[in-house]
């Protein structure tokens, strides 16, 4: 029979020195899982405790109020406005000038020393604190531009805070459309201009929206360069075009937040999920590019 | 200088210089593109060693030779596709009918307009079939009601369109790795170039599609003249009129494909060609 041919029967059971390999590989594996959960433990406790407090509060006579000094009367109407006009202008500055300073470190620009210089400095602005942009922007738009404590002057801000984010972003997403694509079109006799027009933007254009969004969600949520451009906290109006003074989510949550009186510490809890809701929207936006654009490359 | 001129200049100094630079049979052809003492360096690498080369008009020219032998290379300076590389430098001259492709007054764009270029890996845009050949025209302005006619009889001439007729909207990423491949040759021939440079274009394509590719540079050599780099010396004695052996850069033998692979005249030539080495 075919037995008799073999001569003696391979041992594959587990050995000792592998068991113990094998236990410490299970050790990490559970190690990992721990700080997996201790990040995702902070994230339910701070829900939790937000949405207890605040979602008594949450209904439509407090999105659609200005604020008040009887917390029952008060509402969220002037941040939420407010942080919408901030946003979009942030984006209107931010956008068109951290693509284009992308596309021109990427696709025209030389490998040379002042690129290279270039380069680490918006690597380096990137990580700058909030704050300082505040001082900056206090210093160029409030004062020197007299924009004052406009909209405006914290767009201008913002912007500058996001700028270095989506230069990066975009760098990447340039970066990550292939040669072989540029090639093509050089080959068909294309200038620059027509195959960065035609062929890496629209390409680029998911990964840049995405980090777009992203950085934008950061920007939503600052709330220390605010302070310094003097954002008010108690505005009693919506903002009718970039000169108007405002408010913002943040602001309004924080100038609730350091009140006495816990009626409005529940306030706060309700503007917090507001602003949950918005940046986890504008995430979702994020995600959802991301994945169709993924699935129409195919 | 005149065309005329030069031409006759330069095949008797390679005459003289290298025996096997110029074989007799090309005297009867014209030259449409020539290079001279081509020295092309990636920083202090000299990838290219002075080559001097005739590529007759309409007829199929093959490069063969060894990995890094500077093959690839040496084709991207034919349509100045080597612009894009940063720490490329290049001396000598590469004259298409008598102009200096890299003389001052030459506008890159346009040289690559009438010098077209297939890669290794098909490329197509991932955008529509129709658009990956209606883009090159449109962007060198062909009316739009032109491009209709132009997209059928570019797919046409690259043997595409009965596969891809009733489906011009749909993404070329759909089409299989040979159709691809025949996409980029009919997007190459949308322009009209006159020249068309092959970079191993069948080296990522199974022998089904290789076979068709093959039999579509036979019938585009009554119109286009070809260059085509390939690592596959079959290929080379089927689709090639002329075959040139490159080795470190270095022109060793260019010749009739029939003469170079049954009796050529440089030893390494052979001893490469009979599979002893490369």
């Amino acid at each position: 029979m075919e037995a008799s041919r073999i001569q003696s029967r391979a041992s594959l059971a587990t050995s000792p020195l592998l068991r113990r390999r094998r236990i410490l590989s299970t050790m990490f594996q559970w190690l990992c899982l721990l700080f997996t959960l201790c990040g995702v433990l902070f994230l339910v406790a701070l829900l939790y405790q937000v949405l207890r407090d605040g979602l008594g509060h949450l209904d439509w006579q407090f999105l659609s109020s200005f604020p008040s000094r009887k917390p029952e009367l008060a509402g969220i109407k002037s941040g939420i406005y407010g942080s919408l006009w901030l946003i979009s202008l942030t984006a209107v500055f931010a956008v068109p000038i951290g693509v284009a300073a992308a596309l021109y470190l990427e696709e025209y620009a030389k490998p040379s020393r002042v690129r290279t210089l270039i380069q680490i400095n918006i690597a380096n602005l990137a990580g700058v604190p909030s704050i300082v942009y505040g001082i900056l922007g206090l210093a160029i738009f409030v004062r020197a531009l007299t924009l004052d404590r406009s909209v405006l002057a914290g767009s201008l801000t913002m912007a500058l805070l996001v700028l270095p984010v989506i230069i990066i972003a975009a760098q990447e997403s340039i970066r990550g459309v292939p040669g072989s694509l540029r090639q093509a079109a050089y080959a068909l006799g294309a200038t620059r201009w027509q195959t960065v027009r035609d062929h890496v933007l629209p390409s680029a254009l998911p990964g840049i929206l995405t980090g777009v969004i992203l950085s934008l969600s950061r920007a939503i949520g600052e709330t220390a360069p605010l302070i310094m451009v003097g954002a008010y906290s108690y505005v009693a109006f919506v903002p009718t075009g970039p000169m108007d003074d405002f408010t913002a989510l943040p602001i309004q949550i924080y100038n609730w937040a350091a009140r006495p009186q816990a009626e409005f510490h529940a306030l706060a809890a309700a503007g917090i999920i507001v602003l949950l809701c918005i940046l986890f929207l504008m995430n979702g936006v994020a995600v959802l590019i991301r994945y169709r654009s993924a699935r129409s490359l195919k | 200088m005149t065309p005329s001129n030069h031409l006759a200049t330069q095949v008797d100094e390679a005459a003289e210089k290298a025996p096997n630079g110029t074989p007799d049979s090309l005297r009867d052809h014209t030259t449409v593109l020539e290079s001279r003492d081509l020295v092309v360096r990636y920083g202090t690498t000299e990838a290219v060693k002075g080559i001097t080369l005739e590529i007759p008009e309409k007829m199929v020219t093959a490069i063969i030779g060894p990995s890094g032998c500077g093959k690839s290379t040496f084709l991207r300076t034919l349509n100045r596709m080597n612009d894009f590389v940063p720490s490329v430098s290049i001396s000598g001259h590469v004259f298409y009918r008598g102009t200096d492709l890299y003389s001052r007054d030459v506008d890159p764009v346009e040289a690559r307009r009438r010098i077209g270029m297939v890669f290794q890996k098909p490329n197509p845009f991932p955008k529509s079939i129709f658009r990956n050949v209606s883009w090159g025209p449109a962007i060198n302005g062909v009316p739009k009601r032109q491009l209709p006619d132009l997209v059928e009889d570019s797919l046409r001439k690259a043997a595409l369109w009965d596969e891809v007729k009733d489906r011009l909207h749909d993404s070329a990423l759909g089409l299989s790795g040979g159709q691809q491949q025949r996409l980029c040759i009919a997007r190459s021939l949308a322009m009209e170039p006159e020249i068309l440079l092959m970079d191993e274009p069948c080296s990522a394509l199974d022998p089904v599609s290789t076979g068709k590719i093959e039999d579509l540079m036979f019938e585009l050599k009554k119109r286009y003249t070809m260059v085509i780099v390939t690592h596959n010396m079959q290929q080379a004695a089927r689709v090639s009129d002329y075959t040139a052996f490159l080795e470190a850069g270095v022109l060793v033998e260019f010749d009739d494909t029939d003469q170079l692979f049954t009796n050529p005249s440089v030893r390494r030539t052979e001893e490469y060609v009979t599979g002893r080495f490369g």
